[in-house]
């Protein structure tokens, strides 16, 4: 199941909380190589953590992480105008319309509709609450994963080519391709609709744009 | 309620606005343009000074102070944490604590109804944008259903404003305040009356108002309130913990009012 949890909510799923930190060390440190910290219980934290971030979570079973990623406003601190304004040639991106999406984790056991899963819910946190767009950084070994997924983000600004690429990317809200996330993801409507009004106690369709059922 | 914004025009408007009475006067514009009971702009920093804007009736703004209700208040608490709109009716109102504010709160007119936007600016910074109506909850959802978005942009577009005051203080000399205009403030942010440190520092109170008027004006403060409120948020002067010391200032208010920190 899809959970949505803040930073200050993750204490309640314990499991949860301690599998995603392992899992996003074993993604991000040991298999990507990135320079993020790993504390003395394999877990990956960094600053963000403490900004109490959104985080979408896939709960596997035993309660465990499936994959993740988190969230923060644009309007506050957030790690692409914090570290990668080089990217962006200087640009703060800030928009209240727009997040920042980071650490995008899948378990290493992961099914492939997880990540489907996880950009469902990504697309019913912006048809919720109007986001236009999430910004966020990833590298090389990323891009296969996001073609993967079928969520390509438009590139602001990048540096470095071949497994060193560090790129900003744009994820652009699109209406149309829900009924085939869903379809990827195994999920009904209803069920992703119940798992999102559980956490945020309001529909996700709130502009009451008409749903586009091509599928 | 509700009829469809000029946001444009609007946005323009926030945009030359020089001064908080600026942001008040828009704030009541746009009550009456929703025919809603209330909006609220109310900027809490992290070292507990707050002020705000909007249409709460004096009263309220006065008691909440008093009460030290930003303590309790679940919308601020609740919000504190979030940075999506936030329905009142999904916050926790379940302490007993909760159940006594949210009473007072109607039975001052905030309405029973609310639907705040949590902001988030840049270190740290947090403003919450609010408006509240008395209404069923069939009307509620329709209304912010049709002007979520509306309302998340003019939230933002005062916060911006609010930002760029905020920054203008900054971007003045250092202040230093005399020692007398420090005893005042200290004793004026412990919660005593006028008389009371005109007495405490042998003076008369005719000298305490030149005190605190200079205090004020090197402070860049609207008035006495905003004046104690920047003195502790610049650390010139200590009085117990700095979120219970530090009041708040609403324009719009019949008559500057003495400090409410308690000094407890």
């Amino acid at each position: 199941m899809l959970r949505y949890l803040h930073g200050n909510q993750l204490d309640a799923y314990p499991v949860l909380r301690d599998s995603m930190f392992r899992d996003r060390a074993t993604q991000f440190h040991d298999r990507l190589g990135w320079d993020v910290t790993v504390d003395a219980r394999g877990q990956e934290r960094d600053a963000y953590d403490d900004l109490d971030p959104l985080y979408v979570i896939w709960e596997g079973e035993g309660g465990r992480h499936g994959g993740s990623m988190r969230f923060l406003p644009t309007t506050g601190r957030t790690m692409v105008n914090e570290h990668f304004l080089h990217l962006t040639d200087g640009v703060a991106i800030q928009s209240p319309f727009i997040w920042e999406c980071t650490r995008f984790c899948l378990a290493p056991t992961a099914e492939s509709r997880v990540a489907a899963a996880l950009m469902l819910a990504g697309g019913e946190l912006m048809r919720a609450f109007h986001l236009s767009h999430f910004v966020g950084v990833f590298d090389a070994r990323m891009v296969r994963i996001y073609r993967l997924i079928g969520s390509s983000p438009e590139v602001l600004g990048q540096q470095g080519s071949g497994r060193d690429m560090v790129a900003v990317g744009l994820w652009e809200y699109s209406h149309a391709s829900r009924a085939r996330i869903l379809l990827r993801a195994g999920l009904s409507s209803d069920l992703s609709e119940a798992w999102f009004n559980r956490a945020f106690g309001q529909e996700t369709a709130m502009q009451a744009a008409p749903l586009q059922m091509s599928a | 309620m509700g009829t469809e914004l000029e946001l444009e025009p609007y946005l323009e408007r926030v945009e030359r606005a020089e001064g908080l009475e600026d942001i008040q006067t828009l704030i009541v514009a746009l009550r009456d343009h929703y025919h809603i009971a209330h909006i609220v702009y109310h900027w809490v920093s992290s070292d507990g000074e707050q002020y705000g804007c909007g249409t709460y009736p004096p009263v309220w703004v006065q008691r909440y102070v008093d009460q030290d209700y930003l303590r309790i208040d679940p919308v601020v608490i609740g919000c504190f944490q979030r940075f999506h709109p936030v329905e009142w009716k999904r916050l926790d109102w379940s302490g007993k604590q909760a159940r006594a504010f949210r009473a007072d709160a109607i039975a001052h007119g905030v309405g029973n109804q609310g639907f705040s936007i949590p902001i988030r600016g840049p270190n740290g910074q947090f403003a919450l944008f609010t408006v509240s109506h008395d209404c069923s909850d069939a009307q509620w959802a329709d209304f912010t259903r049709a002007h979520q978005r509306q309302l998340i942009l003019i939230a933002h577009y005062f916060n911006l404003k609010a930002l760029e005051f905020e920054q203008n203080r900054l971007q003045e000399p250092a202040r230093s305040l005399s020692p007398r205009e420090i005893d005042t403030l200290t004793f004026l942010a412990m919660g005593y009356s006028r008389g009371q440190v005109a007495d405490m520092l042998s003076i008369s109170e005719h000298t305490l108002r030149a005190y605190v008027e200079s205090a004020r004006f090197k402070l860049g403060a609207m008035n006495t309130t905003h004046a104690v409120a920047r003195a502790i948020s610049e650390g010139l002067i200590m009085v117990g913990s700095a979120t219970r010391g530090a009041a708040g200032d609403w324009p719009g208010r019949s008559a500057p009012r003495q400090a409410t920190g308690t000094g407890r």
